[in-house]
């Protein structure tokens, strides 16, 4: 088994997600290198090198692949990728928007968010927005797939000594043109990309109370999040709605402030990996999804907290 | 922007059907049928709130196939959903929480055996009916709900218009704003089910009720289970009444078997309870706690929730059908035969009547706009008419006597007399009266939900796939918003937090800090707050198309 | 110019869905369908594309059981102009295989344009676009939050991991629809009448000439594993403590 893990990277910094995919590609054991496409992105290679279990990085360091466009990125992957059993890929924006065109090219199929292996070709995959899992089986001779970040661990940055290879093929992206990009230059991530979520409910009480929510997200660099019943009582806008109505989050961690835990509010945020409840009322059905609860007046609490990280 | 001031496009049907319910699609296929044997041309348009036809049907449902089988008597070759034929009737009355006593067979009135009838999912049924209709040439239009009436200018109906979609939660029009239509008709049958909102209109625009009594409804609860199969026994039918009902609350349950491993399990209650404190959805929960029930559903999963007001006052409080451009149908008028538990077979034959009445009338050139009184004497010469007749007492002993000499006159009437006992006995007092002030009772302490066979609110309304656009306005309309809090409150402890099984309607806060929230999202259309309110304070309006409960099989 | 709009009916977005018993699949007995929440995204693009005089013709395809002639219906009653559907049965088909029998499609149709939901709220593969893409040999732009005809290029705004990124494309291209591209509008009643009288042409895979084979199969299908409660804890710090080195999140 031999596993190609594509680095997700801004030509400067390896992201983070390119750690939790590197720790999937290790559960399905074999050897595992790391791709790097981009330009004047040797750190990027340095710092793959460095992870622990990578044995080798591949660097095609080339303009044409500055912005890493699907159209010639995955030419290049698939030009690669018989030399390897499985290809894989954060389930990012950019990953799923390379590998299921690398999998055409290969003429093969792709699985999408995989989130657990469970040999070398059957893997558990969400599916109805995470409200199903499905057990599925390849007999693909090439396994292209992207992989579920919060499902896996982030693999050690450090502690490994990888050979760094360069690649001199080029191929061009002749009818895509990048213009530009924005990114956000926001003070507070996005709610549903968001790393950590603070989210208030009916229990904040108002929207002037709001602000002792906003001030532990800032801390945490988080985003903010609300349950239908603060925004019903209109202490939010409708867009900070977490549920069955609003936006389905999964971040690193969700700390659930002042909300009861209504069934259609875990269906916003049960996926999340760590859950946090700061709630009075013992009873409430929050603690019972949640992996920490804290039982306790939030407006002393939620202060505490923010003045303590 | 003034809505009311909108130009609306308008279409034009020979008639116009409201509700794609079993009533509303009998009439449509009775009509087309009868077009097609004619050689006639006809445009039948039937409209339907639900997203899809069956999406907000909820029935137990134990049917009589006889009105199938005098509209299609090929219903089996057509594979009509009647898979399940009852095998055995059990009949109990639960003592306390743990004790239950079985009715022996020769106790149990004639109307309650269910030998040759089917178990079904009525929202299948209509899926199937639907699916009749189009072949025979209906415009079938679910996600359209009728939400005003059209009238001419003499006054009789012209028809209805179509919901309004892409109005802002401030009543403003969005920019996806599209104003419904107008949908004329000779002839306009509502067929909208147990109080229709624009049935609720017709009542008072031509005083409908004015010579019956006042009608009686029930509130019906259900869930789908799938049941260990070693527990399944296909075809059984339990019914019963008794605890946790008492204290002037009465009802009673039911436990069918049905396909697939599945049990339904539900529990209708009289909505003529006069303690304020009763909440019909903590009494079904704590009800699947006794043996006779949890034994079967231990073990099993519950798959489906919902919830439905029902008419149920029978023939004393049956209106005048009848007006100038249209006829109200089924459940929308008050068919259902209670003393069965049954409304389906009644409401279908209710809506071929009208198709005939319609037909005959257009056929023999009428324009439309009149009022069709001939089909009075349809319906008193149809089999519906004798059978609502001879179990006309059957509610009103229940309410005036209770549950167990209630019972036992309707044995007598039921069984020995066969309806034909020359008593009529009346209940003319509305449901909403009957509550009394909430200082007369102690609140009730229901039981906390184990979470296998009880849960809370709104875990069960999240199985009913119930969905309504954020942005719109409250389709739950208070006349005087002043009533919750201000009297409400302080004189009955403001009952819709507790008789709306979808947690509809919440008091925040206490004292003076109190509010009262209503969360319309979560409304399963069930029309309980309408009936209920002892104000008469809310007003259920159709909200944007397509809104409401999502039921499959149901 | 010609845009090709591919649809797939899926469970509706409200409905619950529900694991069978004997887990080999989800339960769709009887469950409403609609129109993927994307793919609808998709078909008001075309039309406000062929508003603004940037196409002349919407052609809708989609595959699948009988009934998923539905959603193309659904789809002409927005005022897409004609459907094809290619009839492949019950079994839900990979990925490769749809974009292959779309392939097909764009060969014989040729259209300038071809736009898709990301993914279908079902399988939520995000994959169709891009296969297809490759498959022509077309440029793509996945995540569109806006786009922009000129000539013979489009300008596709996308969403990307924080922010925005624009790219131009030489048509024809695949673009693939995110959630905030535009508010599809709602269907008007006479529409749907007319939309009956709309050409639908019927094909299968074989008459297409395209062989379809699954290399991707069911195994079974689990109900996501219920979270269990976890530890309470007594004070600030304790939880501080615990997210720092239990939990490792701060």
């Amino acid at each position: 088994m031999s596993n190609l893990v594509i680095a997700e990277h801004d030509n400067q910094n390896l992201k983070a997600s390119t750690l939790n995919a590197i720790t999937a590609a290790s559960k399905i054991g074999g050897d595992i290198e790391v791709l790097v496409v981009g330009a004047n992105c040797q750190a990027v290679a340095q710092a793959a090198a460095a992870v622990t279990g990578v044995s080798k990085v591949r660097v095609a360091d080339n303009a044409a692949y500055e912005h890493q466009l699907a159209e010639n990125t995955a030419q290049l992957v698939a030009a690669l990728a018989p030399a390897y059993t499985h290809l894989l890929a954060p389930a990012t924006p950019a990953g799923k928007d390379l590998m299921p065109r690398v999998a055409a090219l290969l003429d093969v199929n792709q699985l999408t968010d995989m989130m657990a292996v469970v040999s070398a070709d059957t893997f558990k995959r969400p599916i109805y927005a995470g409200n199903a899992i499905a057990t599925v089986q390849s007999s693909d001779k090439i396994k292209v797939m992207s992989v579920r970040i919060t499902a896996f661990d982030a693999a050690p940055a450090t502690g490994g000594s990888a050979t760094i290879e360069a690649i001199d093929s080029v191929f061009t992206a002749d009818k895509t043109q990048f213009i530009g990009e924005e990114i956000a230059k926001s003070d507070r991530p996005e709610l549903t990309s968001a790393k950590i979520v603070v989210s208030g409910g009916r229990g904040v009480g108002s929207a002037d109370n709001f602000k002792i929510i906003y001030a532990l997200a800032d801390q945490l660099n988080a985003a903010v999040g609300a349950s239908r019943a603060a925004v019903d009582a209109g202490f939010v806008p409708n867009d900070l709605q977490v549920g069955q109505t609003g936006k389905v989050v999964a971040p690193e961690m969700y700390i659930a402030v002042g909300i009861s835990g209504a069934i259609q509010h875990l269906a916003g945020m049960k996926d999340s990996k760590v859950i946090v409840a700061i709630n009075k009322d013992p009873e409430a059905p929050i603690f019972q999804v949640a992996d920490y609860g804290l039982v306790a007046d939030l407006f002393a609490a939620v202060p505490e907290m923010t003045s303590k990280l | 922007m003034d809505i009311t001031e909108i130009e609306r496009d308008s279409m034009e049907f020979d008639v116009v059907i409201v509700g794609a319910g079993p009533a509303g699609l009998a009439a449509a296929c009775r009509l087309m049928q009868l077009a097609k044997e004619h050689h006639q041309e006809l445009t039948v348009c039937l409209v339907e709130k639900g997203s899809e036809v069956g999406a907000h049907i909820l029935s137990g449902a134990v049917i009589e196939s006889r009105a199938i089988e005098e509209l299609f008597p090929n219903w089996q070759e057509l594979g009509a959903p009647l898979n399940v034929p009852v095998q055995r009737d059990e009949l109990y009355l639960l003592r306390n929480e743990t004790a239950a006593v079985k009715i022996p067979n020769a106790f149990i009135p004639a109307t309650m055996h269910n030998e040759g009838n089917y178990i079904v999912s009525l929202g299948n049924v209509c899926r199937w009916l639907a699916e009749q209709a189009e072949g025979l040439g209906v415009e079938v239009f679910p996600g359209f709900p009728a939400s005003q009436l059209l009238l001419n200018e003499d006054g009789s109906v012209a028809g209805i218009i179509t919901g309004d979609m892409g109005i802002g939660i401030d009543g403003e029009p969005k920019d996806s704003f599209t104003p419904g239509m107008e949908l004329r008709a000779k002839y306009t049958i509502f067929a909208e089910g147990c109080r229709g909102h624009l049935g609720k209109q017709l009542y008072s625009q031509f005083q409908l009720d004015a010579d019956a009594d006042a009608q009686h409804y029930g509130i019906g609860i259900k869930e789908l289970w799938d049941i260990d199969p070693s527990k399944h026994q296909e075809g059984l039918v339990i019914h019963g009444s008794g605890w946790p009902l008492g204290g002037g609350t009465s009802g009673g349950f039911f436990l069918y078997h049905s396909e697939n491993n599945q049990a339904v399990v539900g529990l209708i209650i009289d909505l003529n309870y006069s303690n304020p404190y009763v909440s019909p959805f903590d009494e079904f929960q704590r009800m699947k706690h006794h043996p006779l029930i949890a034994d079967y559903l231990q073990g099993g999963k519950r798959v489906a929730y919902g919830a439905r007001a029902i008419t149920k006052g029978g023939f004393n409080a049956l209106p005048k059908m009848h007006f100038p451009g249209g006829l109200l149908v089924g459940c929308n008028a008050g068919t259902l035969n209670f003393a069965k538990i049954k409304g389906t077979h009644t409401a279908m034959k209710s809506g071929m009547l009208a198709a005939e009445e319609i037909f005959a009338a257009l056929q023999a050139g009428d324009t439309g706009g009149k009022d069709l009184s001939g089909y009075d004497a349809r319906f008193q010469n149809s089999w519906v008419y004798t059978e609502l007749q001879a179990s006309r007492n059957f509610g009103p002993a229940l309410h005036k006597f209770g549950s167990l000499i209630g019972g036992a006159f309707n044995f007598i009437d039921q069984n020995i007399f066969r309806g034909k006992l020359p008593v009529t006995l009346r209940d003319d007092h509305p449901d909403y009266a009957q509550l009394r002030p909430a200082s007369e009772f102690a609140p009730i302490q229901y039981p906390k939900p184990d979470g296998k066979l009880s849960f809370d609110k709104l875990s069960s309304v999240f199985l009913s796939n119930t969905n309504h656009d954020e942005d719109q306005p409250s389709h739950l309309r208070l006349k005087d918003p002043t009533i919750p809090i201000g009297k409400n409150l302080p004189l009955y402890a403001e009952p819709a937090q507790r008789y709306c099984p979808a947690g509809v309607y919440e008091v925040l806060g206490e004292g003076a800090e109190a509010r009262f929230q209503i969360n319309a999202q979560n409304c399963v259309h069930c029309k309980t707050c309408d009936i209920k309110d002892p104000a008469q304070n809310i007003t259920w309006v159709t909200p944007e198309g397509g809104g409401g409960p999502n039921y499959p099989n149901m | 110019m010609k845009i090709l709009v591919a649809v797939k009916r899926v469970i509706d977005y409200s409905v619950k869905v529900r694991v069978k018993a004997d887990n080999s699949n989800v339960d769709l007995t009887n469950v409403k369908m609609s129109l993927n929440p994307f793919c609808e995204i998709a078909v008001e693009e075309a039309l406000r594309l062929r508003e603004a005089g940037k196409a002349t013709e919407i052609v809708v395809v989609s595959m699948g059981v009988k009934a998923a002639q539905d959603q193309i219906r659904t789809a002409l009653a927005m005022g897409a102009d004609r459907g094809i559907f290619i009839e492949t049965g019950d079994a839900e088909l990979n990925s490769l295989s749809v974009a292959k029998l779309l392939a097909k499609v764009v060969q014989d149709e040729q259209p300038g344009l071809i736009l898709l939901g990301k993914q279908a709220i079902d399988s939520d593969n995000n994959q169709t676009g891009q296969m297809l893409a490759a498959l022509c040999g077309y440029p793509q732009a996945t995540f569109a939050s806006k786009i922009v005809v000129e000539g013979d290029t489009a300008t596709v705004t996308r969403e990307i991991d924080g922010g925005l990124q624009t790219l131009k494309l030489s048509l024809p291209a695949v673009v693939t629809t995110d959630l905030r591209l535009n508010e599809p509008r709602y269907v008007k009643l006479p529409d749907i009448m007319k939309a009956k009288k709309k050409p639908l042409a019927v094909t299968t895979p074989a008459e297409l000439g395209v062989p379809v084979a699954n290399t991707i199969t069911l195994v079974r299908v689990d109900a996501p594993a219920e979270r269990s409660a976890g530890i309470k804890v007594e004070s600030v710090d304790a939880l501080i403590d615990a997210l720092k080195n239990k939990a490792k999140v701060i």
